[in-house]
């Protein structure tokens, strides 16, 4: 569960937007798509904690991890520093993430970074030989991540960009909401909270029940021991309070309460 | 020849000093697969209150330089479906456990205590100075009667076990509410709890915290720990678990010189999972280097006396 591991490629994929892959082979056996690793981003004690990433995918016979990051802060500038070779510590996998059904027709919603952990779902449900719709928005198109490796998998692929410069010029949800939701026997998202929040909404009011979301939360653990990255949940008995780390990050849509 | 690691915490003999800080470590068992839990003193767990809490709203953690800010709010299911659900198990695993009481009355602080004690832990930890909880909390640890009424009902119930009272170094003076506890019958102190802060998020004009304020742990408030232990034992001679920033094998005997018999790693598990463990292992080498044969000699040894 926790390795110090060597960084084989680090290299930036859009403005202030990184993918780093590690050689984690005990990593890459493990993870399902959906789970995340806890990264040291330094060695000193300041940045303290832990980030956590979403495995964007894995190559299981070269033994390789790879997550994608956008710099928002220090501990994720100093990552972006860390030089190839260097070694690394992570913790993980850690979560619940999505189920992965072995057929059906399934729609895929990111927005921005949030493609990191759904591009691992997709490739999965790609490799089992099934139809996968696609929307994906971002804020311009150089945004759009791993755009190239979404058409050679031949999935399904629409893009929405805010100011129109990759598909439709609007919001992922609004241009779902223009072009109709394809027919889907699971619904995947993650994104930014107001962008989650919107398709939650959509897709009740389409009456689409079964869909799993991944969210987000800052975290000190990981390991669900701290409930630092509490999320409103309903439960039969009323709402309370999960943690994202243990209990998630994979949510089902219906049961989150948005605030 | 091997150092000798065994203290003597009031009573309760733990194989080596090295315990959990209580809320930093859940009930244990989310750390069991990563280390084994009879290698350290004992765990302490995150408190624990008569009826289940939800706890506050998020965020409720936020970094800060070399520490972080929380405001859980005592999220915990309650005393009933602990001993229930997590004591069989750690005995099961060999842990030694020492339960973290709270509540919003005195009388609750009993309640939980004589639960606790009936399913057999080992120590009892007195949580009267949270800073995240509107009732109880504080408002125990900030007023010497109530802290002593506390005290007084946990000591009652607790059947003979040691009872330690956590303390802050905010909201009252330490010594008064250490002394007041003390006649009520603690049998020693945790030093300290988190210390009271705030962070701001400058683009939404609003405290990061949905609680608005939250409590300060992690490296950032190891000095002021080390000198709350070493007037709390100075003061009172009675046995200390130092808690604050402990991050190290170096750090755990800076404690341990200034008057703790037990140092508690609290947010350092956040950084390595098996921090605890590690500390304790690593202790034995570190005292063997020095050529402490037993590391009673160092506890209160910076004081001088003796």
């Amino acid at each position: 569960m926790i390795y110090e591991v060597e960084i084989v490629t680090q290299r930036k994929v859009a403005s202030g937007c990184y993918r780093l892959e590690i050689y984690a082979p005990e990593v890459a056996q493990a993870a399902q798509p959906g789970q995340f690793l806890m990264v040291r981003t330094s060695i000193s004690l300041d940045p303290l904690l832990r980030r956590p990433f979403s495995i964007s995918t894995v190559d299981r016979e070269r033994g390789l991890v790879k997550i994608l990051y956008r710099v928002v802060g220090r501990g994720t500038a100093l990552l972006a520093g860390r030089k190839l070779g260097r070694r690394l510590n992570i913790f993980g996998p850690l979560g619940k993430g999505f189920t992965v059904p072995h057929s059906g027709r399934f729609l895929v919603v990111a927005g921005g970074l949030g493609m990191a952990p759904l591009y691992f779902l997709v490739q999965r449900l790609k490799a089992l030989g099934n139809e996968v719709a696609v929307f994906y928005g971002a804020q311009n198109r150089y945004k759009l991540l791993l755009l190239e490796e979404l058409v050679a998998m031949r999935v399904e692929l629409s893009t929405a960009t805010d100011n129109g410069s990759s598909g439709f010029k609007g919001t992922v949800v609004e241009l779902l909401r223009t072009k109709g939701i394809p027919p889907a026997d699971v619904v995947y998202a993650a994104g930014p909270p107001p962008m989650l929040k919107a398709l939650a909404g959509l897709l009740r009011e389409a009456e689409i029940r079964r869909a799993e979301f991944s969210l987000e939360e800052r975290m000190a653990c990981g390991t669900g021991a701290c409930r630092g990255c509490a999320v409103r949940v309903l439960a039969p008995e009323g709402p309370v309070y999960k943690r994202v780390c243990a209990d998630g990050p994979v949510f089902k849509a219906e049961e989150v309460v948005w605030e | 020849m091997k150092p000798v690691l065994e203290v003597d915490l009031a009573g309760l003999k733990l194989k080596n000093p090295i315990v959990t800080a209580s809320g930093t470590f859940g009930f244990g068992l989310e750390y069991a697969p990563l280390m084994d839990l009879g290698a350290i003193g004992a765990v302490v767990l995150k408190s624990v209150t008569l009826r289940p809490r939800q706890g506050n709203p998020p965020p409720r953690i936020t970094e800060t330089p070399a520490g972080m800010l929380n405001s859980i709010g005592l999220e915990n299911p309650g005393v009933e479906a602990v001993v229930r659900d997590v004591l069989p198990e750690l005995k099961r695993l060999g842990a030694k456990v020492i339960a973290s009481v709270a509540g919003e009355t005195a009388e609750e602080y009993g309640e939980v205590t004589r639960r606790f004690a009936a399913a057999g832990v080992d120590g009892i930890e007195v949580n009267i100075s949270c800073p995240n909880v509107a009732r109880g909390g504080l408002a125990f640890g900030a007023v010497p009667e109530a802290a002593k009424e506390a005290t007084a009902r946990v000591r009652a119930s607790a059947g003979g076990l040691p009872v330690f009272v956590k303390l802050g170094v905010t909201g009252a003076d330490m010594l008064e509410i250490a002394r007041a506890v003390a006649e009520a019958g603690a049998s020693g102190f945790s030093l300290i709890n988190t210390l009271p802060g705030l962070a701001v998020d400058v683009r939404r004009r609003r405290p990061v915290l949905g609680n608005v304020t939250g409590g300060l742990s992690g490296p950032a408030i190891k000095p002021v720990a080390l000198w709350a232990v070493w007037q709390v034992y100075k003061a009172f001679r009675l046995p200390v678990i130092g808690i604050g920033g402990i991050t190290s094998v170096t750090d755990a005997p800076e404690f341990i010189l200034c008057g703790a018999t037990a140092v508690a790693v609290g947010t350092g598990n956040f950084i390595h999972p098996r921090l605890a463990a590690e500390i304790a292992g690593g202790l034995e080498k570190a005292l063997a280097a020095e050529n402490v044969a037993d590391i009673k000699e160092l506890i209160g040894a910076a004081h001088g006396e003796k």
